[in-house]
């Protein structure tokens, strides 16, 4: 791994976004408006938005960055650009790690952004402090990227991207305590909960919300996620292939 | 071991591919050569990219070997001295050409003045600021080519580089091949019209996977008493002359 070609390639997908301002106002834009829209619809009822406000905080930059990496790497495949830079002294690291650091900065401003209007215009009641709130969204945002970087290896087109979201995160969301508390579910649902990362992201989220102090679960919870992470990282560095039929 | 200066830059031994339960090529020898420009030609689908995909060493193959500076093919060590440009284009729609290229630079560890020498060998010097989104077929192939000029690498593999060019431009770029053949570069341009086969030093002529020719534009004119490279192509497959080699 070469730090100077993973900072290029980090700089270069930056720069690339920059210049599409769509995307860049749909992924913050976005999940402004359905957090508010969220507050609206309990604006009678706060304890509820307390409750889902916290977990939906993990949500966003998990599903945009996922949406987003998958959709970005599949047309560097398409393109030709991956083959040509994996033809060039490119390690597979430093491709992965560059997606990662962009995506990152990215999932950053995202949350930064939510979670400021979550709880300083909306009033989501949220104990911990904002810097771990950030840490938990950065961590829960890479967790997308990585996994996105690893489906788009099964995806041919644009289109067959878009649909690992409803194949992969919807059951994610349904299980992730979100609907009901995960303890409350069926036994075997339980065990799939338990199994699947965004389950993790979203307890370490209510940890941040519910509680002042770093706790140990929420330790836990985020090893949980990072591993979860470097797990879709190594298994997208092995669809990275120099060589193709 | 000392290394030796051999003129075979490129060797290739019984190599096969298959794509897709296709065999494309079936125990294919070559060896290609520095300061000259080898040009392979052939229709569409004779298995042209896939020999050179194979050169660079981004293709899957089914046995045979490809040595490139004494080394398989695509090996880390090599990588940096091998520039190669794709059929289609691949830089990036919504980066500048400017921007692409300082970014291949990067990657490659290039010296910083390589962006300004490649983009005034490809002339597109006066585009250097426009996003490539925004530029013709032709100059983004030109973007393409720029890139793989980038370290001087010792070797070019072109995919049909010159493909929608305008006849002036399409002349430019050949002299470019020499001039860089000239010091001391093996290239490789494939291209499917053959009327740019009299730009060769060394011409290739394929057919379904197999070389059918192998020797200087002249000589092959001479050897199938033909007029153009079309005539002769022709000839080869019809007749079935055997195949002769210019050098081994």
């Amino acid at each position: 791994m070469n730090p100077k070609i993973t900072v290029a390639v980090a700089s270069r997908i930056l720069r690339q976004l920059k210049r599409d301002h769509r995307t860049v106002a749909l992924m913050l834009v976005v999940p402004c408006v359905l957090i508010t829209l969220l507050w609206w619809m309990y604006v009678d009822r706060e304890a509820v938005f307390d409750r889902v406000g916290g977990p939906l905080l993990a949500l966003f930059p998990f599903i945009v960055m996922f949406l987003v990496t998958s959709v970005t790497t599949l047309s560097e495949r398409t393109s030709g650009t991956l083959e040509r830079l994996l033809a060039m002294p490119m390690g597979r690291l430093d491709f992965l790690c560059g997606y990662a650091i962009a995506f990152g900065l990215v999932a950053v401003v995202q949350s930064m952004l939510v979670a400021g209007l979550a709880v300083g215009v909306l009033g989501l009641d949220v104990r911990g402090s904002v810097i771990t709130l950030g840490l938990v969204a950065i961590v829960d945002a890479l967790l997308g990227t990585a996994l996105g970087l690893f489906v788009s290896a099964f995806a041919r087109t644009e289109f067959q991207a878009v649909q690992f979201m409803p194949a992969l995160v919807i059951p994610q969301l349904l299980l992730c305590g979100l609907f009901i508390p995960r303890d409350g579910l069926p036994q075997v649902l339980e065990w799939v909960s338990d199994a699947l990362p965004m389950s993790y992201a979203v307890d370490a989220m209510n940890i941040v919300t519910r509680s002042t102090d770093w706790t140990g679960n929420l330790t836990k919870d985020l090893a949980i996620v990072a591993a979860w992470t470097f797990g879709a990282l190594a298994l997208g560095a092995v669809t990275l292939r120099r060589r193709t039929a | 071991m000392m290394k030796k200066d051999v003129g075979g830059v490129i060797r290739v031994t019984g190599l096969r591919v298959a794509r897709s339960g296709r065999t494309v090529l079936d125990g294919l020898d070559l060896v290609l050569n520095a300061v000259e420009v080898t040009g392979l030609l052939g229709p569409s689908g004779c298995g042209k990219s896939t020999l050179l995909r194979s050169l660079v060493g981004v293709q899957q193959v089914q046995a045979g070997q490809v040595q490139v500076l004494g080394e398989p093919a695509g090996s880390a060590s090599t990588r940096a001295q091998v520039g190669y440009v794709t059929q289609t284009p691949s830089v990036y729609d919504n980066l500048t050409v400017a921007e692409n290229l300082r970014f291949f630079a990067a990657v490659l560890g290039a010296p910083h003045g390589d962006v300004d020498r490649v983009l005034s060998q490809v002339d597109l010097g006066n585009e250097a600021t426009h996003l490539v989104s925004a530029l013709s077929g032709g100059q983004r192939n030109r973007v393409s080519l720029a890139v793989a000029l980038l370290g001087q690498p010792t070797v070019l593999v072109l995919d049909e580089p010159t493909v929608g060019l305008d006849p002036v431009l399409r002349r430019d770029l050949w002299g470019l091949f020499h001039c860089l053949a000239a010091d001391g570069a093996a290239v490789v341009v494939s291209s499917h019209v053959m009327d740019e086969a009299e730009r060769c030093d060394r011409l290739l002529l394929m057919r379904e996977g197999q070389l059918i020719a192998d020797e200087t534009p002249a000589g092959l004119l001479a050897r199938t008493g033909t007029a153009d490279v079309e005539d002769a192509f022709l000839q080869l497959v019809e007749q079935r002359t055997p195949l002769t080699r210019s050098q081994s």
